[in-house]
């Protein structure tokens, strides 16, 4: 019996060291962002919060020049939101039209197409940064939400995932859907796409946390100050702090993390069963 | 595919083209311009290109700092796999037994997911730096003589510890899963035939698991090479010395910083064959895994 106790508490203590590494870093920038650049640079990182809360954050989301030289937060938390949003439904979309078109039609190329898309797989961006850049340069795309937006959306991830769920879908769907005589958009509108929808759920909120993380495609293209999302906020602020100055703002920086994290983190704790089952479905 | 489908000569194509066009533009254009642009010299002033074979390999793939690059990325990649599988197989073994708090530990386990590589660098970054970190501070007190802005091992150090800080809960979800997917009977009659639970678990579980591994290997490595160069972007930023350049983070170096094209898209070129060479593995092993 006594052994039995011992395993058991060598297995809490496993699991609640690893939760103080997981959980510890974040939990000391949260309690930094809330001192005053004073405070941090007398003392270093903190571990309670402090009385500086509403400043520091107000100072970041709302005062010009309060982080980034004339860039708001909000604005930056609001590029975050139209690039995670539009990211994740432009993928849904995409990829769940091609998938419909591949498992449900035959055609002359479907096979070919299907290696096209799979081609997408061997060319993740950070292998042709540059001709990216220049294709959307070229077509006058950059510092817009669409040049952002249309070139992330179209990897094979998606498709794999929707193609797999269609073929277990019951073929006899289709032949009754026949009998009744539906054209095939209705089938896919009316039958396919109700099916679907614990799926695109839990496409969704991987695609917003993807797409929310960006931060190599973002950082080529967008220019303009007022298109950087937070992420790429956290690139300048680094500029910011390397290139020092008389009073580092730290508590600025590490608000701005907080910032970048509390969105993608509480939609992957609110929706907590829907991302799992995402996560392990997509990327099988 | 499926016994009955659609007989349309059109709509298929309809319902491909938004894909097919997206990817024709931002992927098969781009990287054909990155292989023609491995061939060319430009010169200085981008007046003049000349087709030049394979010298830009030769230049760029046989320098000492590719050659580096190329040495740090697979130590980084090796270390930052066998870590965070490690630690993150460990934590879902012992996540699986527990009954008392096991959603809390679940969930505090897996939400870094959600945290992007950058925003993880500069964290880290802050929590090393030298006036206000804290962990710069102790490990200077505890006799190591650290400084990550000088010394190649300890820059290497900070750049693992936050890549494998991020990537553990990416595979806790998926260890978890596959250990919630051994079927209780299983384990039951396993139980039954071994008392030791350490050697349970390496005869029984882990090849259970095996599948799960490899893939996540697969994974894991795709991301110390692609995916870290946030990380490396808001920390080390390949310093000192290039000691810390990932083979990614030195495309886009001599890509942007350094406008040498030619050079730029040879090493693209080289990567692309390193993600052909990780996804053939990946298909086969899944491929496997149906048979299995």
């Amino acid at each position: 019996m006594n052994n039995v106790n011992w395993r058991l508490l060598t297995t809490h203590l496993v699991l609640i060291l690893g939760m103080l590494f997981m959980s510890l870093p974040v939990w000391v920038a949260f309690a930094t962002s809330t001192h005053s650049a004073e405070t941090i640079l007398r003392e270093g990182l903190q571990l309670w919060p402090g009385a500086h809360f509403v400043e520091t954050y107000r100072q970041v989301l709302f005062v010009e020049g309060g982080v980034m030289k004339s860039v708001l937060g909000t604005t930056m938390l609001k590029n975050s939101l139209i690039l995670g949003i539009g990211f994740a439904i432009g993928k849904v979309i995409i990829s769940m039209l091609a998938a419909y078109a591949i498992v449900y039609f035959r055609f002359r190329l479907a096979s070919f197409l299907f290696w096209v898309i799979f081609m997408t797989l061997l060319l993740p961006l950070e292998v042709r940064i540059i001709p990216s850049y220049e294709v959307v340069s070229s077509l006058g795309l950059l510092d817009t939400h669409v040049g952002l937006i249309v070139p992330l959306i179209a990897s094979a991830t998606g498709t794999f995932f929707f193609r797999q769920f269609f073929r277990s879908v019951p073929d006899e769907l289709l032949e009754a859907a026949k009998l009744d005589g539906a054209t095939a958009w209705q089938f896919f509108k009316d039958i396919l796409v109700p099916l679907s929808r614990t799926m695109i759920a839990a496409i969704l909120i991987i695609m917003f946390v993807v797409g929310w993380n960006q931060y190599l495609w973002p950082l080529i293209m967008t220019t303009k100050e007022e298109n950087y999302t937070l992420v790429i906020g956290i690139k300048q602020i680094y500029q910011i702090l390397a290139e020092g100055g008389e009073l580092p703002q730290y508590q600025k920086a590490f608000a701005l993390t907080i910032l970048a994290t509390l969105p993608p983190v509480l939609v992957v704790l609110v929706f907590q069963n829907w991302f799992v089952k995402g996560l392990v479905e997509s990327e099988k | 595919m499926k016994r009955v489908q659609f007989e349309h000569s059109s709509i298929p194509y309809l319902f491909v083209a938004p894909q097919i066009i997206i990817i024709v533009v931002f992927f098969l254009w781009p990287a054909a311009q990155a292989i023609h642009q491995s061939f060319l010299l430009e010169d200085a002033f981008g007046l003049s290109t000349q087709f030049v074979w394979f010298r830009n390999y030769k230049d760029t793939i046989l320098s000492t700092a590719w050659l580096q690059a190329a040495g740090f990325t697979l130590i980084f990649s090796a270390l930052v796999t066998f870590l965070s599988l490690g630690l993150a197989l460990l934590l879902a073994v012992k996540a699986n037994e527990v009954i008392r708090g096991a959603r809390t530990y679940k969930t505090t386990l897996m939400w870094a997911y959600a945290i992007a590589p950058p925003v993880a660098g500069l964290m880290g970054n802050l929590m090393f730096n030298p006036i206000i970190g804290d962990l710069y501070k102790f490990l200077n007190a505890i006799g190591w003589d650290f400084d990550h802005k000088l010394d190649a091992f300890d820059a290497s150090f900070v750049v693992v510890l936050i890549a494998v800080w991020k990537q553990v809960s990416v595979n806790f979800i998926f260890f978890l899963s596959g250990l919630q997917g051994i079927p209780h009977s299983v384990q039951e009659a396993a139980t039954m035939d071994c008392r030791s639970p350490t050697r349970r678990f390496w005869t029984i579980t882990f090849p259970l698991l095996a599948p799960t591994t490899f893939f996540l290997m697969v994974i894991n490595i795709t991301y110390a090479f692609f995916e870290t160069f946030g990380i490396i972007d808001t920390t080390t930023r390949g310093a000192p010395g290039g000691a810390t350049n990932t083979l990614v983070f030195k495309v886009f170096q001599d890509g942007f910083r350094g406008a040498d094209l030619g050079g730029s898209s040879a090493q693209s070129v080289v990567l692309m064959l390193i993600v052909l060479a990780l996804t053939v593995l990946q298909f086969r092993f899944i491929e496997r895994k149906v048979h299995y």
